[in-house]
């Protein structure tokens, strides 16, 4: 066992894994001889070769269309998209090819790859480095969406999608890359993708989140506590697609209450798509309305970053709505 | 540009050849390749008329071009990877694919190998290395470099081949795949088919450049232009630039300048924007036709021999017509299986809302 970051924890994971499984290649950009812009890949191609960790020419739509190729032939891919803002000029080669391979080749032909890339907001990176697109995923059947908040879950999941037999989109949190330490163990070892970790048990209210958000309503959690305002459960949901239905209705079940806190824009973010799950699933156990805590319908700006994304403030104003009503 | 003249074998209507150029190609195998031409020819007639009857929904064809792909198969080795485009069905009839099975699949019936999933043409056959098809251009092309970097990778001495049209070099894909196979030195092979037309618009409209197999050149890979309705000149680039990608020496570009006799598909009208005159000036060049003069100049073809083989097919697509028509449709659940290795709880409870108001 080792302290790590949720990024050291990323590059133990990779490197864990492809000392199991010679067909894992990492491949993108400065991922090679730099290790990376955020360093997620840092020794990767001294120890492995620069035949598996591939620096390659600068385009996302081939480093994609690539990937897919390799991971039809056999090998396991992992692409990195150095940010999740550039991933759309590969938007094609991942919604119409990756997404629909298995299904439109009737279980053919299948792509077993993961693509890393590193989301959201809170490092003023301005609109272009910092936006949460999980939801353009999520709303692409045949994609799995995996974001771990936490050091342990980031390589646990991290090799549960490598090991899995289809194309994950596995989005972290750049946000906390370097914000917490924790135990990882040095051996392989699974999280198993689909399911919910509790955060912190509550029996007032559920805060559902995913990524850098847990951690922000951990806090806000905290504080109501210490206000005297609310027990509050957090459901960190570690897996977006498919994510754990069974799980958030247990939680809601026993607080009767629910947020879903998002940082990507609030109009059809996948908060949403929780909230009406619950709406269809277990109306009568609410006591107040869903509520989203979320980014604005705004691109994701600069110097306001701050104002634009979920705050310990804006839940706890939503947590006294909720807890009013 | 002289570096760029385009390659033959085969002069005029096919009577006449360069002798030098001739590839060494037994009687049967010439046969065989006649035979796969002619089959994706009347398939391809079959199924026009198929769609005209309403009886299948869309057809989308070779007609002209047949001495590109088969050619091109012809050239490989079965165990080499074909990414095709949407006008390459002779490489899997080349390599095994049954006819049948492409009927079944022009239907989307219960016997179609990729259970009703995609449109008509979109064939996907394994077995015969031959992948799936997709509709949006060009995404095929990407992939196969990627699938030669892993050939590369584990020594298998495969090469992957990928085919598009010319309306393709014009997406963001082939300049990416030419780029990343070039810096790779990909054993890999492009070919393009310049077949005059992307849906409605000409090559004049496409591209600025005087030829597409120039465009090799700043991808730093060689580029050849051959006739593409002359199946030994397809053959021999083919050849040719399978040998260079086996060797490790990279990937090639060839351009084949053909023609598309037919229309974008069965939902287009090309009398539309097709002038009458190019029908008339490459009709004269049609490709099934100068290989038949080849070999009938040659004592192993006749008329009879001809007439023999028209009936074989005829009899064959129309069992297969029949077979497909008698197969019913895929079973509902076909629809939520394979999005996913595993069937998810979400669509388990799709299925059960979808079965609930089935059932009613």
């Amino acid at each position: 066992m080792s302290q790590l970051t949720l990024v050291q924890a990323v590059t133990d994971a990779l490197k864990t894994e492809m000392r199991l499984d010679n067909d894992i290649v990492v491949l993108g950009e400065d991922v090679g001889q730099s290790g990376g812009v955020f360093r997620a890949t840092d020794g990767l191609q001294k120890e492995f070769g620069a035949a598996r960790v591939i620096d390659t020419p600068l385009a996302e739509g081939g480093i994609i269309g690539t990937a897919i190729g390799m991971a039809l032939y056999g090998l396991k891919p992992v692409p990195e998209i150095q940010f999740q803002d550039f991933i759309f000029p590969a938007f094609d080669q991942i919604v119409s090819e990756a997404a629909k391979m298995r299904y439109r080749s009737g279980g053919q032909y299948t792509v077993p790859m993961v693509i890393r890339t590193p989301y959201g907001g809170g490092i003023r990176g301005g609109h272009y480095h910092s936006q949460s697109g999980e939801a353009y995923f999520t709303h692409t059947p045949g994609l799995k969406v995996i974001i771990p908040s936490t050091p342990y879950d980031a390589k646990g999941l991290l090799i549960a999608s490598m090991r899995d037999p289809d194309p994950v989109i596995f989005m972290e949190p750049k946000r906390v890359y370097r914000a917490i330490k924790e135990e990882v163990p040095e051996e392989a070892y699974t999280v198993e993708m689909g399911k919910a970790r509790v955060a912190r048990e509550g029996s007032d209210l559920t805060l559902i989140a995913w990524g850098a958000m847990t951690h922000v309503c951990l806090a806000a959690a905290k504080e109501a506590a210490d206000e005297g305002l609310a027990d509050i459960e957090v459901l960190d949901l570690r897996s977006l697609m498919p994510f754990d239905g069974p799980a958030i209705l247990e939680s809601v079940k026993k607080t009767g209450r629910v947020i879903s806190v998002y940082e990507a824009p609030k109009t059809s973010g996948f908060g949403g798509e929780i909230n009406a799950f619950i709406a269809e699933n277990a109306i009568e156990h609410l006591e107040a309305p869903l509520f989203r805590v979320a980014g604005f319908d705004t691109p994701f700006p600069y110097t306001l970053e701050h104002d634009y994304m979920p705050t310990t403030d804006r839940i706890l104003n939503a947590v006294r709505k909720s807890m009013a009503y | 540009m002289t570096d760029y003249e385009i390659q033959t074998v085969l002069k005029g209507d096919g009577s006449e050849w360069d002798a030098a150029k001739e590839p060494k190609l037994t009687d049967d195998e010439l046969k065989a390749i006649y035979r796969t031409m002619l089959r994706v020819r009347m398939l391809n007639e079959r199924g026009m008329n198929l769609q005209r009857q309403g009886r299948i929904n869309f057809y989308i064809g070779s007609e002209g071009q047949e001495a590109v792909h088969v050619g091109a198969g012809a050239a490989l080795t079965n165990d080499d990877w074909y990414f095709p485009h949407y006008r390459d069905p002779g490489v899997a009839l080349w390599r095994g694919a049954s006819l049948e099975a492409m009927v079944h699949q022009l239907y989307g019936n219960a016997e179609d190998i990729i259970k009703g999933r995609q449109m008509p043409n979109h064939y996907s056959f394994k077995e015969q290395n031959y992948f799936s098809v997709s509709s949006p251009l060009t995404t095929q092309v990407p992939q196969a470099v990627g699938a030669a970097y892993a050939m590369k990778l584990k020594q298998t001495g495969q090469i992957a081949v990928t085919s598009f049209g010319d309306g393709s070099s014009s997406e963001g894909d082939f300049h990416v795949a030419m780029n990343f196979a070039g810096v790779w030195k990909a054993p890999c092979v492009f070919l393009l088919n310049n077949n005059g037309y992307a849906i409605s618009v000409p090559v004049e409209l496409q591209t600025a450049s005087e030829t597409f197999a120039q465009k090799a050149e700043a991808y730093g890979m060689p580029g050849v232009r051959v006739d593409g309705n002359d199946v030994l000149a397809v053959y021999n680039a083919t050849k040719e630039a399978a040998e260079r990608a086996r060797r490790g020496d990279g990937p090639t570009l060839i351009e084949c300048v053909t023609f598309r006799m037919g229309p974008h598909s069965s939902s287009d009208d090309p009398l539309r924007y097709v002038p009458p005159h190019l029908y008339e000036e490459w009709g004269a060049k049609d490709p099934i036709a100068r290989l038949g003069r080849y070999m009938t100049a040659k004592g192993m073809w006749d008329e009879a021999a001809e007439e023999r083989l028209k009936e074989e097919i005829k009899t064959e697509i129309q069992a297969a017509v029949k077979a497909a028509e008698e197969a019913g449709d895929p079973e509902v659940i076909e629809l939520f299986n394979d999005v996913y290795a595993d069937r998810p709880w979400h669509l388990d409870e799709q299925y059960d809302e979808l079965m609930e108001s089935v059932e009613e």
